[in-house]
């Protein structure tokens, strides 16, 4: 890396070393001001006309006559004579207020103002640029920039730099830093044998290309996307969002540059041609909690929904407190409460989808179909040229003779279950996915003169799972019984059930048995099938609609002719003329209340109704062929003309082998979950300013926009979410990379180079290393916003490397080591902690993404009381529950014990920065919790098959593999002592082994086995088993 | 901004606090000689709050659900002749009376009412044990908050705020406080209901305070804390031999790295060893007198609110500088009447025992008792005539002891218990008063997070002096 400083030193120096009185401000008026002023006198609110957050307005005469700051003339600034009043009616802040100055800072403001009131911006609102490099008095230390940085700043405080650790505890260190997982004694014997001095450096790359740096890396981005599994609030369902969480994976495992992680994160599927990973990646905006409490305001928990999402974009990704301005200006940064609203704007322009995803051999598969079923189209096409000129008449035959249908105003009239249902536009209605069993009931006020049929159309919908048009995780459902009752209107209760003649549908599936996931406890067995089902008078057959994998999430239609026409409007029905007509869409077919997994119920639909006479039957052409019908020849698209083609093919007769050949292909398409994530909405959504942030409160409307105190949006920029996400990673932005590299260097140090990990903004932290920050945002973006560039910067540097003893004198000086005079040393995060123990036991399961796992849990977590409804926590049974704890099933109401007890963070909120507690429960937990048993029971396992025939042997082998290095004499005296110990109570009968390790065939290695676990649950459990060194 | 970490925590201190066992003494000896720094301040240890306190413990007995103050607290005999009648349309203001049901009608109160003690309070007749202490209750008909949801108003009630991630009333309470048990947990949490609070464990949480004052949960039956037991086949020696040899070797490296943390990480074990006999000792309710158990109604080896309540005054006795007991069993849509008696029968006579009990022991004046849920109910019916909805506009809160006005009533509301018409208490101005009760100035006790100091009561509350003794 040295070449990295002859790199910098030959630039010509642009900016120059941060000088110290642009700080002052920023660091000594700024804080006062801001904490004490700001809230009357800023950005927000302007007292009696005066702004004390820019010079300019600061320095104005008011209207009273005075002026607040007269650079260089304390005795005459108004701000002067009022903060020294001792009238409390003059003085500033008044008295009864919650802020006062100290008699110190009544001073350092007046000095300022005799020296000129100088005002800098604050320093995070300023672009970083790269800056010199300082002189350092030891040029032999440093390996790379930071080192010079470090040092300088040691060398001015009189401190100095530790030496190196040792090559152990640098080897798991950076395992425990870049995999979170801990080295295996070969690997530590390998690094060991190196000599060469490019020995450290080959351990970084192999490191930075394991698949496993991804999962430790996504860890830390997941608590700042507060990734869960469950939606939160009171029911706290399971929500399927996984493939984000191996999106993200893979984003940090191939390296993907920070700022296109940014874009796809916010707006993936605004970018043009979307691949499927970056529709994914928008789950980061949908992590947010979810309320299907019933009778809530959607509206209200929508709302909710966007301020964190606006709160996730500025914690997140700016890291700045944008939050403060839901319900007013912000106290300390120039944010006004309206620029919060703009900001809001720019994501108000979505749906919210759970489109289907495919793993990536299923991508290649459907790939693949999809290649042959396009060759047998284009054999078709050869096989009979004049095939345009018979479709086209196909196409005049099917518009022929359509049943006029009329679109129903149909009002809601309640439902068995407390369904929520929301009216489009279009006449459907959409329902809010809730699983119990219901019937729904519309009315109509029928004026017509009489009605014939009734058709109702399942819709899809962009919100539905995978589209719809059903509520069941594959976007299916089941409509068990069609009725339809009519009345008079002035004699509603006069209810007459209408019979029907015939009922038609474009899609009878085969009779089939209601999968087993949809049964619900107690329920009897059911079917669906074709559309009679409907009006069979049995609730427990249905018409279904699912057409399998790729086919299912289509628009489906059925068709009721009455048998008799309803004679509404006519005698002998009294006055006033016309009848209500009441439609009840039974659903029997979902399964248990509260498992959104047994949802069968239908979606969105409309209902309308003909007053043709004749035959009244369905049309076959599919709802999509008939839009594409609709539009003139020369005027569709490629895919449109391809998909007409694709059906009308269906039609022609002596292509039946070809269909059926299709067909079978269709039949091989995989069978795929969903994920959660956002789709362009083409009507944006009106934005107001809330007052109080209170949604029953607008004020006025807002267009999509961002602070006037960050860098501008490009002119003409549409006001769309992808507009946003270039203007967060755009290289002007002021904190965005800032951001990123501190949170980076607070996971290896415990601590950021701004303390504030989630605050630049004037009231956060102020910087330990201002000029090593702008150094290593500058570095960062300059090199492709290349996270594994920036990792290799820092581990490569000598002050990563020092040794983490904590001597006295420095101790004193610099006790939460800011200055890193020493390397860092901290209790790993929780995640880390499982890991290592199931890693040194030899249990962890490698495997890398899927479905969350659900491991051993306290069963009564998932019951009434400790939760609110039973939940569905399957104990996995097979290795799966030694999966990396990054796997856990992350339920934000019951999170997992052995986690959260760790400090794990719950999900309610972005967090980019964890409290590091140290407790009794954390001890209670590592040392009795099954897994952490079951850790220590296989390592002892461990020791006695692979670590050799002594117990000096056997214990230096398990020593090893949870600490990497080998036990001192001192060390190795206490746990012999301990194993004897244990030994002799095992052998002598005073506990049993078998009741520990359970029943193993042979005694001697019972005893022996039972006494190496009591030694590895001691080792599982040493501080330094769990810390960074 | 308050920081109770500030004092300086000797050496000999931290030596001092860290316990008994072999592995403590050789610790001790190790420290002589090494060059061992000052350990970190226990987050825990015992603090006096800023101003003089009365109560110095809360006992907070939340009823979730929301519990009917039309038939318990708040006697509306205008209600029952309104009976039928929809709500007269002056008094909506614009806003429905519920969210399900916008035409619902009025209902009359389910039970009668009496007058109790010197005071005169008012109490429904399913109330007839807590009628013996009405004279130390201070009741407040007057409560009202944002909310109108469960979860949302739980989180209100117990954080300040309706959404998740905000401190406790208990986490903030040992952030200031500490606690004065040095084998028990700070915050002990129940839960007896017939299912979970639906605020979750957002209700006890700590937010962005140390996890070390989030609310621990005790269970009555199994283990009291989640992994107290050890594996089958530890037994206590081969436990104690084992964190001695734990002890040992974390002592070497404390002198070999001279971390404070190390020593921090000692001293938890050690905690938890002595949990592993406090917090089963604690939950055994057969060594209390049987006219204890009788007066509360409790049975040993029973999950229920009344062994809670026992186990209440029990961890008060100890130490423990809060404890809750959610018992989320309230939410009577529907089936009112019998709901309601169901659940009285459940909790009536533990709260008067509590108050009673800790009263003959001297603790009441230095114990808070609070008793509500999130909101109120309706007074109009819901699902037929035998059911109300929520109502966040007027309910009904007590307290008992710790400081609290003993014998008073507070607030009115309407004929229809529909609207506050006097002396309204905001969620902010009860959690400014138990503050207060505690010693703090609830807008100085604050906490620095994401660049803003954040309290219990956000930016509003004013502490009510009438609800003070």
């Amino acid at each position: 890396m040295r070449w990295m400083i002859a790199f910098l030193i030959g630039m010509p120096l642009a900016v120059g070393a941060a000088p110290i009185e642009l700080r002052d401000f920023a660091r000594d008026i700024l804080p006062i001001l801001s904490e004490n002023c700001f809230s009357c006198h800023g950005a927000g609110k302007h007292k009696s006309g005066l702004r004390l957050d820019a010079r300019e307005l600061a320095t104005k005469p008011l209207k009273s006559g005075a002026t607040a700051i007269l650079p260089g003339k304390p005795a005459q600034s108004e701000l002067v004579k009022r903060i020294r009043s001792t009238d409390d009616e003059e003085r500033m802040p008044p008295p009864d207020s919650d802020h006062q100055l100290t008699p110190q800072q009544v001073e350092t403001l007046t000095r300022w103002i005799a020296e000129g009131a100088p005002y800098q911006a604050h320093w995070a609102f300023t672009a970083p640029a790269l800056p010199a490099l300082p002189l350092v008095k030891d040029p032999k230390w440093g390996r790379n920039p930071i080192d010079d940085f470090i040092l300088a700043t040691l060398e001015k405080n009189e401190m100095h730099p530790s030496p190196e650790a040792d090559r152990i505890t640098l080897l798991r260190r950076l395992h425990l830093d870049l995999m979170g997982l801990p080295p295996a004694p070969a690997e530590v014997d390998a690094f060991l044998a190196d000599t060469s001095p490019l020995a450290y450096d080959r351990q970084v790359d192999r490191l930075l290309a394991n698949p496993h740096y991804g999962e430790h890396w996504a860890r830390h981005w997941l608590d700042a996307a507060r990734y869960a599994d469950s939606n939160g609030y009171q029911r706290d369902k399971l929500r399927v969002i996984w493939p984000y969480r191996d999106y993200v994976i893979g984003a940090f495992n191939r390296d993907l540059p920070y700022d296109q992680f940014i874009i796809e994160q916010i707006a993936g599927d605004e970018l043009p041609h979307p691949t499927q990973d970056q529709i994914v990646a928008t789950g980061f905006l949908r992590n947010s909690m979810m309320n299907d409490e019933g009778g809530v305001d959607p509206e209200e928990f929508r709302t909710a929904a966007m301020f964190d999402r606006v709160d996730a974009v500025g914690t997140g990704i700016l890291g700045l407190t944008l939050q403060c301005a839901q319900c007013h200006s912000h106290k300390n940064d120039p944010l006004t409460q309206e620029e919060y609203y703009k900001l809001f704007a720019f994501l108000n322009d979505a749906h919210e989808t759970q489109p289907v995803v495919y793993a990536a051999d299923e991508l290649t598969k459907v790939t693949e179909l999809k290649r042959q079923m396009g060759q047998i189209e284009s054999e078709l096409q050869r096989s009979m040229p004049d095939w345009k000129t018979r479709e086209d008449e196909w196409e005049r035959l099917v518009g022929q003779h359509q049943t006029h249908w009329i679109v129903l105003p149909t009002e809601y009239a309640g439902d068995s279950a407390e369904h929520w249902y929301v009216k489009q536009e279009d006449g459907s209605w959409l329902a809010t996915p809730s699983a119990p069993r219901s019937t729904a009931s519309f009315t109509w006020l029928c004026r017509l003169p009489h009605v014939t049929g009734f058709r109702l159309e399942l819709l899809t919908d962009p919100t539905l799972p995978a589209g719809g048009p059903g509520c069941s995780p594959a976007g299916l459902c089941a409509l068990s019984e069609f009725t339809v009752e009519v009345a008079p209107l002035a004699d509603p209760v006069q209810k007459a059930r209408v019979k029907f003649s015939s009922a038609t549908s474009d899609f009878d599936p085969p009779i089939k048995s209601l999968d087993i996931v949809f049964l619900g406890a107690g329920a009897s067995p059911r079917v669906t099938g074709p559309i009679h089902f409907a009006i069979d008078g049995d609730d427990h057959s249905a018409w279904g609609i699912d057409a399998g994998p790729g086919r299912r999430n289509r628009d489906r239609k059925a068709v009721f002719q009455c048998e008799v026409p309803i004679a509404a409007a006519a005698p002998p029905f009294p006055q006033p003329a016309g009848s209500v007509i009441t439609f009840h869409l039974g659903q029997n077919h979902s399964g248990t209340a509260g498992d959104d997994r047994t949802n069968y119920n239908l979606g969105r639909f409309r209902i309308s109704a003909t007053t043709d006479s004749g035959n009244i039957v369905v049309d076959q052409v599919p709802k999509e062929i008939r839009d594409i019908l609709a539009i003139r020849i020369g005027k569709r698209t490629k895919a449109q003309t391809a998909q007409l083609f694709s059906y009308w093919r269906t039609t022609v007769p002596e292509w039946k082998e070809a269909n059926d050949r299709i067909e079978s292909l269709w039949k091989q398409w995989p069978v795929a979950g969903t994920t959660l994530a956002l789709s362009p909405r083409l009507q944006p959504r009106e934005t107001h300013v809330l007052i109080r942030g209170d949604l029953h409160s607008p004020a006025q409307i807002v267009t999509a926009g961002t602070p006037a105190f960050l860098h501008p949006l490009p002119p003409d920029a549409e006001p769309n979410r992808l507009t946003l996400a270039r203007w967060l990673v755009d290289r002007r932005s002021p904190t965005t990379a800032r951001a990123l590299v501190n949170r980076v260097w607070a996971a290896y140090f415990g601590t950021g180079l701004v303390e504030t990990l989630e605050d630049f903004g004037i009231a956060g932290a102020v910087p330990s290393h201002p000029e090593l920050l702008d150094f290593l945002a500058c570095e960062f973006m300059d090199h492709g916003w290349s996270i594994k560039h920036l990792q290799r910067l820092i581990v490569t540097s000598a002050t990563y490397r020092q040794r983490s003893n904590i001597d006295a004198v420095p101790y004193a000086k610099d006790p939460y080591n800011r200055l890193l005079a020493r390397g860092a040393r901290f209790r790993v995060d929780g995640e880390t902690v499982r890991d290592i123990a199931l890693s040194a036991s030899g249990l962890l399961n490698l495997r890398i993404g899927g479905r969350s796992v659900m491991p051993p849990a306290p069963a009564f977590l998932f019951q009434p009381p400790a939760s609110f409804a039973t939940f569905p926590w399957v104990e996995e049974t097979g290795d799966e529950k030694y999966r990396r704890a990054l796997y856990t099933f992350h339920r934000r109401s019951t999170p997992y014990p052995a986690l959260q007890i760790f400090d794990a963070p719950n999900g309610f909120a972005s967090c980019v920065r964890r409290t590091r507690s140290n407790s009794p429960l954390q001890a209670l937990t590592s040392l009795n919790e099954p897994i952490f048993v079951e850790c220590a029971k296989s390592l002892a396992k461990r020791a006695m098959v692979e670590g050799g025939k002594t117990d000096g042997e056997r214990i230096t082998y398990a020593f090893r593999l949870a600490l990497a290095r080998a036990p001192s004499v001192a060390e190795m005296i206490e746990l012999v002592l301990l194993v004897q110990t244990q030994r002799d109570r095992f052998t002598n009968g005073e506990m049993k082994p078998t009741d520990l390790i359970g029943l193993v065939p042979d005694r001697t290695n019972a005893v022996e086995w039972a006494a190496y676990t009591v030694l590895s649950r001691v080792l599982l459990n040493l501080d330094e088993a769990m810390t960074k060194e | 901004m308050w920081s109770p970490l500030v004092q300086s925590h000797s050496r000999r201190r931290f030596l001092n606090q860290c316990g008994v066992g072999l592995g403590a003494i050789a610790l001790a000896e190790l420290l002589g000689n090494s060059k061992a720094i000052a350990a970190a301040p226990n987050p825990l240890a015992p603090r006096l709050p800023p101003f003089a306190a009365k109560a110095k413990r809360v006992i907070y007995l939340y009823m979730g659900g929301a519990p009917s103050q039309l038939e318990l607290f708040d006697p509306k005999p205008e209600l029952a002749r309104w009976q039928g009648k929809p709500l007269p349309a002056s008094m909506l203001d614009g806003r429905p009376t519920t969210a399900n049901d916008p035409d619902s009608l009025l209902l009359g109160p389910k039970y009668p009412f009496s007058r109790h003690g010197h005071s005169g309070a008012q109490l429904s007749e399913l109330l007839p044990h807590l009628g013996k202490v009405a004279d130390d209750l201070t009741i407040i008909r007057s409560m009202h908050t944002d909310a109108s949801n469960h979860a949302p108003g739980q989180i209100q009630m117990n954080t300040g705020v309706p959404l998740a991630g905000r401190p406790s009333l208990g986490a903030w309470t040992t952030y200031g406080l500490g606690s004065e048990s040095a084998d028990l947990p700070a915050f002990v949490v129940f839960s007896t209901g017939t299912k979970n609070v639906s605020g979750g464990a957002a209700t006890w949480g700590n937010g962005f305070l140390p996890s070390i004052h989030q609310g621990v949960q005790f269970r009555n039956v199994g283990d009291p804390v989640l992994y107290l037991s050890n594996p089958p086949g530890i037994d206590a020696r081969t436990q104690r031999d084992s964190l001695d040899t734990l002890a040992r070797l974390n002592a070497m490296k404390l002198a070999e790295m001279g971390d404070p943390e190390i020593a921090t990480r000692i001293n938890s074990y050690e905690l938890a060893y002595r949990m592993q006999t406090s917090a089963p000792e604690l939950m055994d309710l057969s060594t209390e007198p049987r006219h204890v158990l009788e007066m509360y109604g409790a049975e040993p080896g029973k999950t229920s609110f009344a062994s809670s309540c026992l186990l209440a005054r029990r961890l008060a006795e100890r130490g423990v500088r809060f404890i809750q007991i959610f018992h989320e069993a309230w939410d009577h849509h529907t089936h009112l009447t019998a709901g309601l008696k169901t659940e009285c029968e459940k909790t009536d006579k533990p709260c008067a025992a509590l108050i009673a009990d800790l009263k003959q022991r001297g603790m009441l004046d230095d114990t808070l008792v609070i008793w509500g849920g999130e909101f109120g109910r309706t007074p109009t019916a819901q699902g037929g005539t035998d059911g109300r909805d929520h109502h966040p506009d007027c309910f009904t809160v007590w307290l008992a002891g710790g400081g609290a006005k003993p014998g008073i009533t507070h607030g009115q509301s309407d004929d229809f218990g529909y609207k506050i018409t006097d002396s309204p208490v905001h969620v902010h101005d009860l959690h400014a008063t138990i503050l207060h009760l505690l010693g703090f100035d609830h807008t100085k006790f604050n906490h620095r997070f994401q660049g803003r100091n954040y309290r219990l009561t956000d930016t509003a509350g004013r502490v009510v002096h009438d609800l003070i003794a």
